[in-house]
């Protein structure tokens, strides 16, 4: 009779706020996202089109350069390359983040410093250095064994890359709490597990992001491999371009480059968005792993070697090609022209860029929807695109129907721009995916419209990763060679050109006198970059 | 004019198959503390968001003083509603100063003046130079308080309030914001899922379940009269007998108890266990099973002599009771509900 009702509340599920239902992104966010994204998507879909007339001799050429030993080949590289500076970059920010290995300042900035050198620089120094007749041999009289083809493009390009990977993940160590890392701890799990548990699945779409760049970067190199003589497909697409009177075979291969980009950022979509948290910068400094005996001969001996191998050598060989030119007496003046460009050009790219950034990254993640992910998806294939393809489709494009701006300083930076927003859409949507949307609902609620909270909240909070952006596109710009080869104003050159055009020629002391430069001019961004992370853990 | 300070009218939001608000419809009295009380997942935070203007809707209306901010013809975007909110991790701005935090929403000439002002009522004066994560929660909350009060809305809206501080800072906690809220003169929305919270700080209750509200009224009277079962341990503990009228009276395993309602009605009787009083007497038919003292008052397990069923009863920490006494049983209070035909 009686009866006593022990399930008193009726379990429902609990529903997630969801932001994607909640409100409709303003327009002139995606105005001003589809500013710099349209004009370059405009001159690919014109290339696109261009395939359609493509001659019968491109179909036949597809099939006699075997075109499937080409993407394998290219594929190998790219996987290669990408596991290398994965292990690497994120192995070099956790010692430096999580350990109490000394002079961490220091290794630090040597650790981010072959993202200034340039992969062609690396090929070029790595070639002239090895070999009977290399740098080594002609001065010590010992002869290390030649460097070239796909071992050399694998050292070359994951010496490039790394950085990428480590900056990244430096940036995203900084602000996990430690307190999980240390619960694991406490519960007895060793170092390596904590890492793999705890600390790996937190950074997981902070090495996505680096991974992606090392093996687009990778995918789109022209430079290094083609110093070092290895057949990838930029290789190829540029024998096939260049004294040609048809041009259709190169953009019949661009097309097939471009659909393995797709398939690489497809599988980083794939395995990402799990693991994307809200977290807070932490309030205090983690505790450190204590380096002791073997362990920190190990982590030294690490960081060492990548160290020597990606900076000391390459900066020594390059400081001697000079020292020798000086003494033989060949001309090592500074190449002012090329400097004031190379400024002028990496400056006006990177502020383009990080203002273009900010519509993009806000809608992607505040506003996410497929139409988003669509943009996202272009901005990355534009990213991914080789160089040399998309210089050959916007001279194609604006000669045709913008021929007043055709070589110009707005076209040359809107495509510097527009090629690299990846790199600043990445660092910074890794900073506002940290950014609580409760703050930007609480400026609303205050009195302030979208665009004054977007001022005054989302653009200050997610400035950290905009600035890195921003430098990482600077720096990315100095280096850039065959869109500068194109699409310059007549007049405009650049060091990048500079050290290509010399070393192409073999003229070492030349090429080696630009690129010391070009490293030095790269070397203040990437130290701003460095110094950042540690900053915010320290405070 | 009406004396409402909000108005919601048939409010429907669904996301994906589920349905958040199901007719959800609410009138907040000018001057009132109201509180949103039901389990997670009731819809109670996308309420709070609707009327915000955070949360587009299916269908339904809402007005602010009579000014519709949200019907099928308009959408009046948040920064336009003068709706103050307080989230739930307070969402400070963490670049910017507690000063400059406060003072965000405020525009005109007596920017300073009014952000001293807030901070005074808060009792944060001379904390205006810091920065969000140089103050403790309950400062931080505080602040968050202050900032949404600064622009002087109609309404102030709080999400979970409290659910970020540990026990005893949330009791003081609690009765701050109200003292600071009745003292601002503001209307205030508070949501929460804890319903001791809820009886304790608001003015008015209402209870949601399922995304609509089911009952809504004083504390004192949604507590001792819900409207139904759910509601009825929603708020606490009760125990629930079934029965039927018989002269007067509805006989139970307990206690006779006494009705108008006319003879051989079905009915439901709900009992809080502090309205069951247990008297120790040698005869008594009743036997106590166990007791836990709670120092205010204590819980006495009693199992019954008809069937063997137990129940609980809450008494004064006055009694002398202990495990194996026989006990009376007396029913203070009772709610008998017919039963539906």
């Amino acid at each position: 009779m009686i009866d006593i009702d022990p399930n008193a509340l009726p379990q429902t599920d609990p529903i997630r706020r969801s932001r994607v239902s909640a409100a409709k992104a303003p327009w002139w966010l995606w105005v001003a996202s589809l500013l710099i994204v349209l004009p370059l998507g405009l001159a690919i879909v014109a290339l696109l089109v261009r395939v359609l007339d493509a001659t019968d001799s491109a179909w036949s050429t597809l099939l006699s350069i075997r075109t499937l030993e080409l993407v394998w080949r290219s594929f190998a590289l790219t996987a290669l390359v990408t596991m290398a500076a994965t292990a690497i970059g994120v192995a070099g920010a956790w010692i430096l983040a999580r350990t109490d290995i000394g002079f961490k300042r220091m290794w630090g900035v040597a650790f981010a410093l072959p993202l200034v050198i340039p992969s062609y620089v690396i090929a070029m120094v790595l070639v002239s250095s090895s070999g009977p007749r290399g740098l080594v041999a002609q001065l010590v009289g010992f002869e290390i064994p030649r460097l070239t083809g796909f071992p050399g493009a694998w050292v070359a390009l994951t010496l490039a890359t790394y950085p990428y990977v480590y900056l990244i993940t430096a940036a995203s160590i900084g602000r996990i709490d430690p307190a999980l890392e240390e619960a694991a701890r406490g519960l007895g799990a060793s170092p390596w597990r904590v890492f793999r548990t705890v600390v790996l699945p937190q950074l997981r779409p902070a090495v996505g992001a680096g991974a992606l760049l090392a093996a687009l970067y990778t995918l789109s190199d022209f430079g290094a491999v083609s110093l070092m003589r290895f057949d990838a497909f930029t290789r190829v697409i540029y024998a096939q371009y260049s004294g040609r009177i048809d041009r259709s075979p190169a953009i019949v291969l661009s097309i097939v480059l471009i659909l393995f980009a797709s398939v690489i950022i497809w599988a980083e979509r794939r395995t990402s968005g799990r693991g994307t948290t809200f977290s807070s910068t932490p309030n205090r400094p983690p505790a450190l792993h204590r380096l002791r005996g073997a362990k920190h001969v190990l982590a030294v001996a690490g960081l060492g070697t990548v160290v020597v191998i990606g900076t000391v050598i390459p900066i020594g060989v390059l400081t001697t090609w000079v020292a020798r030119g000086a003494y033989h007496g060949a001309d090592i003046s500074v190449p002012w022209n090329a400097v004031v460009g190379s400024l002028t050009g990496g400056s006006l790219a990177a502020l383009v860029a990080m203002v273009f950034t900010v519509p993009i990254v806000v809608l992607a993640v505040r506003y996410a929807s497929k139409r988003t992910m669509l943009l996202e998806r272009s901005v990355f294939v534009i990213f991914s695109l080789p160089h040399i393809t998309i210089a050959i489709a916007v001279v194609a494009f604006t000669i045709r129907w913008a021929r007043p701006v055709y070589q110009t300083m707005f076209v040359l930076v809107t495509v510097y721009a527009g090629m690299f927003i990846a790199q600043s859409t990445s660092a910074a949507k890794a900073s506002l995916l940290q950014v609580d949307p409760a703050v930007e609902d609480a400026s609303r609620s205050l009195g302030r419209g979208p665009f004054a909270t977007l001022m005054r909240v989302t653009v200050p909070l997610m400035a950290k990763g905009l600035l890195a952006g921003g430098a990482l596109v600077f720096v990315t710009t100095l280096k850039e060679l065959p869109v500068t080869l194109l699409l310059s104003p007549p007049g405009f050159s650049t060091l990048a050109v500079r050290v290509w055009a010399a070393a192409d020629e073999l003229l070492y002391t030349r090429a080696a006198t630009a690129a010391l430069i070009l490293i030095a001019m790269s070397v203040l961004p990437v130290y701003f970059l460095s110094i950042k992370p540690k900053a915010v853990v320290e405070r | 004019m009406s004396d409402h300070v909000i108005s919601v009218r048939d409010v429907t939001v669904t996301f994906g198959e589920a349905k958040a608000l199901d007719r959800f419809s609410l009138d907040v009295p000018t001057g009132s503390l109201l509180a949103l009380v039901g389990p997670s997942g009731c819809g109670k935070t996308t309420a709070l968001r609707v009327i915000a203007g955070f949360q587009d809707v299916d269908t339904g209306s809402v007005s602010i003083r009579d000014t519709p901010v949200l019907d099928g013809k308009v959408n009046v975007p948040p920064e336009k509603r003068r709706v103050g909110m307080v989230f739930q991790e307070y969402a400070l701005f963490p670049h910017i100063s507690v000063a400059e935090n406060v003072g965000y929403g405020v525009r005109g000439s007596d920017r300073v003046h009014r952000v001293d002002e807030v901070l005074e009522l808060v009792g944060l004066s001379g904390h205006g130079s810091r920065f969000p994560h140089e103050l403790s929660g309950g400062e931080q909350q505080r602040v968050a308080l202050a900032r949404a009060l600064a622009p002087g809305p109609d309404v102030v809206l709080l999400d979970e309030p409290f659910s970020n501080l540990d026990a005893p800072k949330r009791e003081r906690m609690r009765r701050e914001i109200k003292e600071i809220i009745r003292a601002a003169g503001v209307t205030a929305v508070l949501v929460t899922h804890d319903q001791a919270e809820a009886l304790a700080i608001a003015d008015i209750v209402a209870v949601m379940h399922e995304g609509a509200i089911v009952q809504i009224g004083k504390p004192d009277a949604v507590y001792r009269v819900p409207v139904n079962r759910w509601v009825a341990h929603f708020l606490g503990d009760a125990l629930i007998l079934s029965g039927t009228v018989e002269s007067g009276s509805i006989p139970t395993s307990i206690a006779e108890i006494e009705t108008d309602l006319s003879d051989g009605t079905d009915v439901t009787v709900m009992i809080r266990p502090e309205w069951i009083s247990p008297t120790v007497s040698p005869t008594g038919t009743h036997r106590v099973v166990d007791t836990e003292f709670y120092g205010h008052d204590q819980r006495v397990e009693i199992e019954l002599a008809e069937s063997a069923d137990r129940v609980e009863a809450l008494v004064s920490s006055l009694h002398a009771i202990h495990v194996g006494d026989t006990v009376d049983l007396e029913v203070l209070d009772a709610v008998v509900y017919p039963k539906a035909r």
